[in-house]
């Protein structure tokens, strides 16, 4: 807050982030953010809570959800303080995690020969894309029977919808590339193997993080459709199960959780993902992407 | 007359274009050799007695192309077609009328994207599944809980893309037209509208996806009895709750199709009405 | 239909054979969509070793295409073209392998913008196995510093100015001592002082090193005031269509921009492009790759 170009010499890291903080206070952004998030929570609590309006009442409001996650000794018998609730996502984040990564592995190889070879992608495109439309939630009867017990399923439901995503974005990261760099790394006597590990990769890179990151929102979806449907722990199973006995209170929390957790995953993507791309971030001026 | 077999020969041209195309052959071979893998691999089991890991479960194509010419015969079967179609593009149209208006209103006004975004931004990680269970309570009937949150996963999807859209028209088209006496409705409607148009049909092709995968979940969770129901969702489930594996697998390959079909019609949409993009 | 003498080699390299391109009776048909488009039409062509050739014309004529032959980019329908008396592409290999004798600069920029300046230049000797990395790098970084470009080595071109990647990009070709240098249209994005900079240290890097360059251009001065011969192509089809000599001696520098030598030469060719230039915009023509 103190050097802003006084020194002249441009702020960087952590001063940076200050810097812009309080540059930001000056304009009506964070107030109106405030505003908007408030007037949310006012609504829903005045709407749930303190009006009682029809049929608003029947889910908890706010200031109920947020005592009882507090609370040492909740009433429905989950919150911060209770082991259950770490179980919970613990389960969840691990099947996300599980089938995340292995479609991430087996999603951008896959999806970077497609974009090189065209012979490739010719031959194996077709059926990718036959099975692509056939929406994640309808393989849960056929996972179920290929697979035994109550995890596989489940985690081969989330790395399925993270596969499609992630080989398809990656591919057409590939074919985003400017003809120009292979051209330069042709005319400067590359052997194919150098291709694709200068050009191919890295220039396919800010495709590949954009579909990472619509990958782990469409592993969530998934995961929590199955753990619905057919599961035991996890935040999806949660819900359905809290729903199941009248215990609304958690069940909101259940969803709140969700929508943490899922956001922290995202944003975790989105860190590593401006990490590899530093050259991305310098370009755009600090930025990133 | 000559209109008539002027479009058949064109028509046969492109056929003949088609196949002598080498991808178009490589992409049928792909596929022939995936459904004869498979029904080996189903077959295993008959032939040598050894189960081949999960493929060896999976009924074959051709026993499954024999249900399909069973059940193709049965009303059930358009009917669960006709409701699941009919759910999903209500509950889409639903959350186009409502997304792309939120979504406009944030791009163009810098204080109504203020106040409003961030909500939006902080309830949109909850993935709409999660919301089923107090769908259920909130609304009256299932049909509603159904379509409420099937709104809300094409609804996310549509305002990020609309959001995106509209702010990367390119401010010089804006200054173009303002320079030559545009109003702030012109500008709205001239050049904004049609800018955006491309992310509208982007954000609605992805949100038709997503639309299937919630009606389905819908459809399996909640149709599984109760006064509504039917729907190809609900089709799956029944013939696994009975057993009937193959049907599950004609299920599944039917809503594939339907998919396709409701993405397609958009993208024709989208491709009819803007047709300065067709150079392309 | 060699040039006059230049000035002696300032350098005691071996000039005498290397970077010599003939290109005899050279025809290209494009055929998108089956629009049999003649690009270049039977277009001859002797470039001597340690010649600076430029080559102007209208947009679209076709001048890239055959800059695109000899790098290896793209084939050629019929005809032959050679390096030093050996064959390149022809009769029974339309398409010339690409290799580091003939680099190219790219018109926008082709450096690795996931690379530093310094990775960038010293990727060509490693991938040819011709150094090991360490090596590889001082020498990149010693040429960077002949450049002028020492205090932004290890910045990402998106950092840098046009110019300067520009000239990165320059250092990047030569440090494979390659036979020709090809650069299609590389300043033609930059302002006019920007342009003179470029123009500079071009002669001063020829002037050093004498490698034979290929250089397609719009711009008439810059191309007298680089070039040994100005070779004027005609719309599309491409063909010869006149051939300016610049006898002025070198080293050049700016003063040479207002002599009359210079404004006569300038003038003669001005009449030749104008005269397709006119013909070419008539015909509506949208430029090619």
């Amino acid at each position: 807050m103190s050097n802003q170009g006084v020194s002249g010499h441009a702020p960087t890291g952590f001063q940076y982030f200050l810097y812009k903080t309080w540059k930001s206070l000056k304009t009506p952004m964070p107030y109106l953010a405030f505003a908007g998030i408030g007037l949310w929570l006012l609504t829903y609590f005045l709407l749930n809570e303190y009006w009682k309006i029809f049929p608003f009442f029947k889910i908890p409001g706010p200031v109920e959800v947020i005592t009882e996650w507090l609370s040492r000794d909740p009433i429905w018998g989950t919150s911060l303080f209770t082991e259950d609730y770490y179980i919970n996502i613990w389960v969840s984040c691990r099947r996300v995690i599980i089938g995340f990564a292995l479609a991430t592995v087996l999603g951008v190889p896959l999806g970077l020969f497609m974009g090189w070879s065209k012979k490739f992608k010719d031959y194996t495109f077709p059926v990718l894309e036959t099975l692509r439309p056939i929406p994640i939630l309808a393989w849960v009867p056929l996972a179920i029977v290929m697979f035994s017990g109550f995890e596989t399923p489940i985690i081969y439901l989330a790395t399925l919808a993270s596969f499609f995503v992630t080989a398809l974005n990656t591919m057409l990261g590939v074919e985003s590339i400017d003809e120009s760099y292979f051209r330069a790394a042709g005319c400067l006597g590359s052997k194919k193997r150098h291709v694709f590990i200068n050009v191919v990769v890295p220039g396919s890179l800010p495709f590949i993080f954009t579909g990472l990151q619509i990958s782990i929102g469409v592993a969530w979806f998934s995961l929590v459709a199955a753990e619905m449907i057919s599961g035991d722990y996890g935040l999806g199973y949660m819900i359905m199960a809290s729903y199941m006995v009248n215990k609304y209170t958690t069940m909101v929390m259940a969803m709140l959780t969700l929508g943490l957790v899922g956001w922290i995953t995202s944003a975790m993507v989105r860190a590593a993902g401006n990490r590899m791309m530093r050259w991305r971030a310098k370009a755009l001026g600090q930025g990133g992407v | 007359m000559g209109k008539a077999s002027k479009r058949q020969e064109t028509l046969g041209a492109r056929a003949k274009a088609l196949v002598s195309d080498l991808t178009f052959r490589r992409g049928v071979l792909s596929i022939l050799i995936f459904l004869t893998l498979w029904e080996i691999g189903f077959r295993f089991n008959e032939w040598f007695g050894v189960m081949v890991p999960f493929v060896g479960k999976v009924d074959a194509p051709s026993i499954v192309a024999t249900r399909w010419s069973d059940v193709v015969l049965l009303p059930g079967y358009w009917e669960s077609w006709y409701l699941s179609m009919g759910r999903v593009f209500l509950g889409f149209l639903i959350a186009q009328v409502i997304g792309i208006p939120f979504g406009l209103a944030m791009a163009v006004n810098k204080y109504f994207r203020g106040m409003f975004f961030p909500p939006f931004e902080i309830l949109r990680p909850i993935p709409p599944l999660a919301w089923v269970p107090a769908s259920i309570i909130f609304w009256p009937t299932t049909e509603l809980s159904i379509m409420f949150v099937t709104f809300l996963g094409a609804f996310y999807t549509i305002v990020i893309n609309v959001l995106g859209g509209a702010r990367a028209v390119d401010i010089q088209y804006l200054r173009a037209a303002q320079s030559m006496g545009a109003t702030q409705w012109d500008l709205f409607r001239k050049i904004i509208l049609p800018g955006t148009l491309p992310s509208i049909f982007i954000g609605a092709a992805v949100g038709m996806g997503i639309t299937w995968e919630v009606v389905l979940a819908a459809e399996m969770i909640s149709g599984g009895g109760q006064q509504s129901g039917g729907g190809l969702g609900f089709f799956i489930w029944s013939s696994y709750m009975g057993g009937v594996m193959d049907q599950v697998i004609v299920g599944m390959i039917s809503i594939g199709l339907a998919g396709y079909i409701s993405s397609s019609l958009i993208r024709y949409i989208g491709y009819r009405s803007m047709p300065w993009r067709r150079m392309f | 239909m060699t040039t006059a003498a230049h000035q002696q080699p300032a350098t005691d390299k071996n000039a005498s054979t290397k970077g010599a391109i003939s290109i005899r009776n050279v025809t290209k048909i494009y055929d998108p969509k089956g629009a049999n488009v003649l690009a270049v039409d039977d277009c001859s062509l002797e470039i001597a070793p340690a010649e600076v050739c430029m080559i102007v014309g209208p947009s679209g004529c076709g001048k890239t295409t055959l800059l695109n032959a000899i790098a290896g980019f793209h084939s050629i329908t019929s005809g032959q073209i050679d390096l030093d008396g050996e064959m390149l592409c022809g009769p029974d290999k339309p398409l010339a392998d690409q290799g580091a004798d003939r680099v190219v600069v790219f018109q926008n920029g082709a450096l690795f913008p996931w690379k530093t300046l310094a990775d960038n230049v010293a990727y060509g000797p490693i991938v040819q196995g011709l150094m090991n990395k360490a090596d590889a790098r001082e020498k990149a970084i010693s040429m960077l510093s002949e450049a002028g470009l020492s205090g932004v080595a290890d910045k990402y071109p998106g950092e840098v100015s046009s110019g300067m990647a520009r000239r990165a990009e320059i250092v990047r070709a030569l440090i494979n001592d390659p036979k020709v240098l090809l650069l299609d249209e590389p300043y033609r994005a930059m302002d006019a002082l920007t342009k003179s900079i470029m123009h500079e240290s071009l002669l001063e890097v020829y002037d050093r090193t004498r490698v034979t360059i290929f250089f397609i251009t719009h711009d008439l001065e810059e191309a007298i005031f680089l070039g040994d011969r100005v070779i004027v192509m005609t719309t599309r089809p491409a063909r010869t269509k006149k051939i300016v000599e610049v006898k002025i001696n070198r080293p050049r520098d700016y003063r040479l921009l207002s002599s009359e030598e210079f404004r006569i030469l300038v003038q003669e060719t001005k009449e030749a492009v104008h005269e397709e230039a006119v013909k070419a915009f008539e015909a509506g023509e949208r430029e090619l790759a």
